[in-house]
């Protein structure tokens, strides 16, 4: 990921969009880490929670449904989940969690 | 199946020695004696005193005391300590035992082993505060809601106080059950000579915690004798227990079915080991025309009622109820259709007379000599009654 | 992060959820309804012990009757589950006879504070080691949405058909004026700080305390006409203000009206064995046997 992208990102504004008001001097160095979603379809129960609060949007309640009627999560936007685990940490399910896609190279580790 | 094992006294533990004390110090001694190191209590006159020793005893023995803020929490306090592993007992008197029933089933569905001491009083209610009474008997059976059995001893002495608290204990420990020793005012501050013994002639029943591996172990898989294995706490086997009606696993399961499992091996684990549990003393039973029932301190108190009947050549027999908790149903039966009369003679207004007339079923004449409380029978009330029940 | 080994992840491998260590997976997934903040605070506890890397054979969970209550019959640690109120007396003997474990209860408002109200006073003024996590729908949720004592004024509760009229408790007063060394509040959506807070809870010695204030969609959203519990998470998104060390005298919760949360005390003050000990040791001298240091036999 390259700062401009960044940059450019951050000038939306969204339910949970982050604007940075100077461009963080270590951009060149940090590496956004990328997360897999995993979501238990079955065990969802629909609330939302993981759609309302994900930082990037990464998700939307899905028209389908599950055995118990729910609609589940999905991820419409999966490559620009940043495995911060926000959705996992509210799930009163534990029914979504996010593993880490690749290792961070080169320099500092993104702390959470 | 796990066998039961014994082990002797901690010497530590045993005051050994001869000593005037009252019922209510006795009892005290007979926990520590057994091994008992918690104690939540709150004070109730006439048990106070069993609070008292233990609040001094303890801290010489390794106990803990604390006196919780009402009896509700002094009961699930020692549950929560029998969990933890170590032996507890609770004190109080009628008020404190109505408190205490809901956390009774409690321990009764959970199956902890504890000990209860009710040392009773004139009731209902603040009643008598300082003065005896049998009238929680029906209490101890019934108080709790729901169906399920207990166990109930009933001392006669501040010597027997002492043996039965730790009779009380080995039962718990053996039926995984909360037992209750119900004595009274009069013999909890009645002051006798009591002989504790030296800790190599006390037996003691070892808890039995499971052997299997926490992966295959299930918290109400009964052994032989109904009776489940504990888990220990802290040793990562991760149990589940729950008041509400559970399956094996201990796992809340809200159907009837299991009502019917769990319920059934919740009495069963009394029922089908009553013989083991029951015992009274017996005296002149052989060819005898009446029968007098009693237990705790009434059982001394007809001591002379029968005398002067006997003079008098009436054939009087005798069963002193020790456990008056499973209720010895078979030998009153069997009883019943040799003897003319029973006699009970109890402190209250016929709570356990109404077994003794249950069992009875008519074959024999049946008697109640009742008592509001306040103070014993006079026997010659009590021999009044033989005579009468001769007639 | 979750302790996940990252594997090589030849498309979607079916894993399963990072806490499943903690749970009892034969009984997920678990009684709440949608939107419920309780799952989420069990969440939060599960990632607290993890956070922690303490021994989970050392941690036993004791809760009550309720909703909340259920979280004990959910988390794979040994668990009590208790009569109504009475799981903060049975954690106190449990506590006392296991003095190395780490015992938390974890119940509902209704539970630990109307008819567990003594016993949470009183093991607060002992200052027992213990952690008591209350989770406050402000509602008795699991018999039907009746008003608790934690209901705010004027809501409207299937036993307050036109309107609380009571005065709910303070939960954090309360704990800090009955002696609780540690007292926090968070909502259901701070779960992080929550987590952290659990974490702080769990660590500290003596009685600590965190409330967390959840949704309950089906009872008390739906019969205050709140929306769901998502509804009532973007109403705490917009109206907590976080301030460590408030008074806790001065953060009483309205109805649907602004609600403070932040850590409020952490002090330090000596454990009921704390001065059970000192005590005996100043009358009975080397005589007296420190009691809790040794491990104990089972």
């Amino acid at each position: 990921m390259d700062s401009s992208v960044i940059n450019s990102r951050a000038t939306t504004t969204g339910r949970a969009g982050m604007k940075f008001w100077r461009r963080p001097l270590d951009t060149d160095k940090i590496k956004i880490p990328h997360g897999e979603l995993h979501i238990i379809w079955e065990r969802c129960k629909g609330c939302g929670f993981c759609v309302e609060y994900c930082p990037k949007e990464v998700l939307e309640l899905s028209a389908e449904f599950n055995a118990k009627g729910y609609h589940p999560p999905v991820a419409v936007k999966e490559e620009d989940c940043i495995n911060c685990g926000l959705c996992e940490e509210l799930c009163p399910e534990f029914a979504i969690f996010p593993v880490l896609k690749e290792e961070p190279e080169g320099a500092e580790e993104v702390k959470k | 199946m796990t066998e039961i094992k014994m082990v002797k006294a901690n010497p530590q533990d045993v005051l050994t020695g001869e000593y005037y004390l009252d019922g209510n110090h006795a009892s005290a001694e007979g926990g520590l004696a057994a091994g008992c190191k918690f104690f939540a209590g709150y004070p109730i006159t006439p048990s106070t005193e069993i609070a008292e020793r233990i609040s001094q005893r303890f801290p010489k023995v390794g106990g803990i005391f604390i006196q919780m803020e009402d009896e509700m929490a002094s009961m699930n306090a020692i549950l929560g300590a029998s969990w933890g592993g170590v032996k507890s007992m609770t004190c109080t008197s009628g008020p404190g035992f109505s408190l205490m029933m809901e956390n009774f089933g409690l321990g009764i569905m959970l199956e902890t082993p504890c000990v209860l001491v009710n040392v009773q009083r004139g009731g209902p209610s603040t009643g008598l505060p300082t003065l005896p009474g049998q009238a929680d008997m029906m209490q101890a059976r019934w108080g709790s809601h729901g169906d399920y059995e207990v166990i109930a001893l009933a001392p006669d002495s501040p010597q027997e106080s002492f043996e039965l608290t730790i009779h009380a204990f080995n039962l718990s420990e053996r039926y995984r059950i909360p037992v209750f020793v119900m004595t009274d005012e009069c013999v909890g501050h009645m002051t006798e000579k009591v002989v504790i013994p030296g800790a190599e002639e006390i037996d003691l029943v070892v808890r039995r915690y499971t052997d299997k591996p926490p992966e295959e172990y299930w918290p109400y898989i009964p052994e032989k004798d109904l009776v489940p294995l504990m888990p220990p706490v802290g040793k990562g086997y991760k149990f589940h227990v729950t008041g509400l009606t559970h399956d094996y696993r201990g796992y809340p399961v809200i159907n009837a079915e299991v009502q019917e499992k769990c319920v059934r091996r919740l009495m069963d684990k009394i029922i089908k080991n009553a013989k083991d549990i029951i015992w009274i003393e017996e005296k002149d039973i052989e060819g005898a025309e009446v029968v007098l029932l009693s237990y705790g301190i009434t059982s001394r108190v007809v001591q002379p009622a029968i005398a002067k009947a006997k003079k008098e050549g009436i054939k009087v027999g005798q069963i002193r109820l020790v456990t008056v908790w499973p209720f010895p149903e078979e030998r009153v039966r069997e009883l019943a259709s040799k003897i003319g009369a029973y006699v009970m003679v109890e402190m209250n207004y016929g709570q356990v007379y109404y077994e003794v007339e249950r069992c009875a079923a008519g074959k024999c004449k049946t008697v109640l000599v009742p008592h509001a409380g306040g103070t014993v029978h006079n026997p010659e009330d009590v021999y009044v009654a033989i005579k009468e029940a001769v007639k | 992060m979750s302790t996940v080994e990252i594997v090589e992840v030849r498309g979607k491998v079916e894993k399963e959820h990072p806490m499943e260590k903690l749970l009892r997976m034969d009984r997920i997934p678990h009684i709440w309804c949608p939107t419920c903040g309780i799952g989420t605070a069990a969440k939060a506890f599960a990632s607290a012990l993890e956070q922690l890397e303490i021994d989970f054979s050392n941690v036993a969970v004791v809760s009550g009757i309720g909703c909340t209550g259920r979280v004990a019959g959910y988390m794979k640690l040994d668990s009590f589950h208790t009569t109504h109120g009475r799981a903060i007396p049975f954690a106190v003997g449990l506590a006392i006879a296991k003095p190395k474990m780490k015992v938390v209860v974890f119940s509902g408002d209704g539970d630990l504070i109307s008819i567990g109200g003594n016993h949470f006073i009183h093991t607060a003024r002992r200052n027992v080691d213990i952690t008591v996590i209350c989770v406050n729908n402000f509602i008795y949720a699991m018999t039907g949405g009746q008003v608790a004592p934690t209901t705010p004024l004027l809501a409207n509760c299937s036993t307050s058909p036109y309107g609380n009229f009571e005065h709910p408790f303070n939960l954090p007063l309360l704990a800090a004026s009955s002696g609780a060394v540690y007292v926090a509040r968070w909502t259901a959506l701070h779960v992080r700080r929550l987590t952290n807070a659990f974490a702080e809870a769990i660590q500290k010695r003596g009685f600590s305390f965190v409330e967390v204030i959840a949704p309950c969609s089906t009872l008390y959203a739906r019969r205050n006409k709140l929306g769901d519990g998502l509804s009532l998470m973007k109403f705490y998104h917009d109206n907590s203000i976080i301030k460590h060390g408030a008074d806790p005298r001065e953060v009483d919760i309205g109805f649907q009206e602004k609600i403070v949360v932040g850590k409020f005390v952490d002090i330090e003050k000596p454990t009921y064995l704390d001065c059970l000990n000192e005590g005996y040791k100043r009358v009975f001298g080397d005589a007296y046997k420190v009691y809790g240091e040794e491990d104990e036999q089972n």
